[in-house]
């Protein structure tokens, strides 16, 4: 626990960072050794048989009769997920908040899609951000320059964020209520994709410079989200880059996607995206 | 390598049950891991001895039973397989279905002792 502000670093390896007025490096934080001793249980089996290894045969007697029980579980393995995710949604909705969950491939411009949104509607829509990425904080740190509450999560080894980190996150950040949660995951388009954090809406993000096959290639990901902005439409006249075509293939794995096709850089398209976040947040 | 988290997800509620009836060791564990679920086993079965590595799974059998993809088409109606997401009706083309099978990631059964 960072004594500064109380942000903590668990013992996964998995640290949260909010960026406050006061900034500060969590020296303290990257020492955890980690020797988890809990990995050399002893298991001195005291309940009868202790394995002597003489291998005197037949002297024993072994009479520990271990009944075996046959357990009929039918758990999802996802099931604790699943359920902290449920709790996080039910938060966000009574307190009016609009959480979103941003997937992509890294570069196809989740956090510069966030800063254009961000400066353009801060002075109608209340926001918060919570940063997911492997290491560093230079994303929450582009936020932050915005003067908006966010919270940097490094998920370390972790190649995408659960919805257990959303919720600790959520502690540290305390968004208000009638505000927009943003959430951007770690840029990887297969493994967000099983992962559900309690968001209101999956926006899956892909820009103009990536195949338009690509939701061909990564089902998983177009199939769980609701909505798909398809950024960097200002380079279209550089590319050979069919955008039917793309529209085409996302909407056969799933059908029920909403498209906004905007660009970050110029503008383009934004007022489309940024209706539909306000509706939503009147809803 | 989200099966990882999936693999450690499915140690964690076994060592849970195995501690409920106060049991030792799982001799068998049966999990449904549909087709459709985004789980890729040739990285699950990789990572599954590393992760069962000093608990109670250390010495189980694992079984994995894999259902095959199955959709109902929402507009004619007609039931077919599926191997991917972007499968469409066969009958009239429509990519409208509910998938019916093959999204299952389930523990179906321990044997404890």
């Amino acid at each position: 626990m960072c004594t500064t502000c109380g942000c903590s670093s668990d013992e996964n390896g998995v640290k949260y960072t909010k960026l406050d007025v006061h900034e500060h490096t969590h020296d303290g934080h990257h020492h955890h050794d980690h020797d988890h001793e809990h990995h050399h249980h002893d298991h001195d089996h005291s309940h009868g048989h202790s394995h002597s290894h003489s291998h005197d045969h037949g002297h024993h007697h072994h009479a520990h009769t271990h009944e075996i029980s046959i357990v009929d579980l039918e758990k999802d393995i996802l099931q604790k997920n699943q359920l902290t995710a449920e709790r996080n949604r039910g938060y966000f909705e009574a307190l009016n908040i609009f959480a979103i969950n941003l997937v992509s491939s890294p570069g196809s411009g989740k956090t510069s899609l966030l800063e254009k949104t961000i400066s353009d509607l801060k002075d109608e829509v209340e926001f918060s951000v919570i940063e997911g990425d492997q290491q560093t904080n230079n994303d929450a740190e582009r936020i932050h320059m915005l003067n908006v509450p966010v919270v940097q999560i490094n998920t370390g080894k972790g190649c995408h964020l659960d919805s257990d980190m959303i919720a600790k996150a959520t502690k540290t950040l305390a968004p208000k209520s009638n505000s927009v949660l943003m959430i951007e995951n770690v840029g990887n388009l297969v493994c967000p994709a099983m992962f559900d954090l309690g968001e209101a809406k999956r926006v899956v993000i892909i820009s103009t410079t990536e195949g338009e096959d690509k939701p061909l290639k990564y089902p998983d990901m177009f199939y769980g989200s609701h909505i798909c902005i398809i950024n960097k439409i200002d380079l279209l006249p550089y590319l050979k880059f069919d955008l039917e075509k793309l529209k085409e293939n996302a909407k056969k794995v799933n059908p029920h996607l909403q498209f906004f096709e905007v660009s970050a850089t110029s503008g383009e398209g934004l007022e489309q995206w940024y209706d539909f976040l306000k509706q939503s947040l009147k809803q | 390598m989200h099966e990882l988290s999936i693999v450690t997800s499915v140690v964690q509620s076994t060592e849970e049950e195995v501690k409920k009836i106060n049991g030792t060791s799982v001799k068998e564990i049966y999990l449904e891991i549909g087709k459709l679920s985004g789980v890729e086993m040739s990285s699950f079965l990789y990572v599954w001895p590393q992760c069962i590595k000093n608990t109670s799974l250390e010495h189980a059998e694992l079984i994995i039973n894999e259902p095959e993809g199955k959709a109902i088409c929402a507009e004619c109606g007609t039931a077919f397989d599926i191997n991917a997401f972007f499968d469409s009706c066969p009958n009239c083309n429509s990519p409208f279905k509910n998938i019916t099978q093959g999204k299952e990631m389930k523990i179906k059964k321990l044997i404890i002792q």
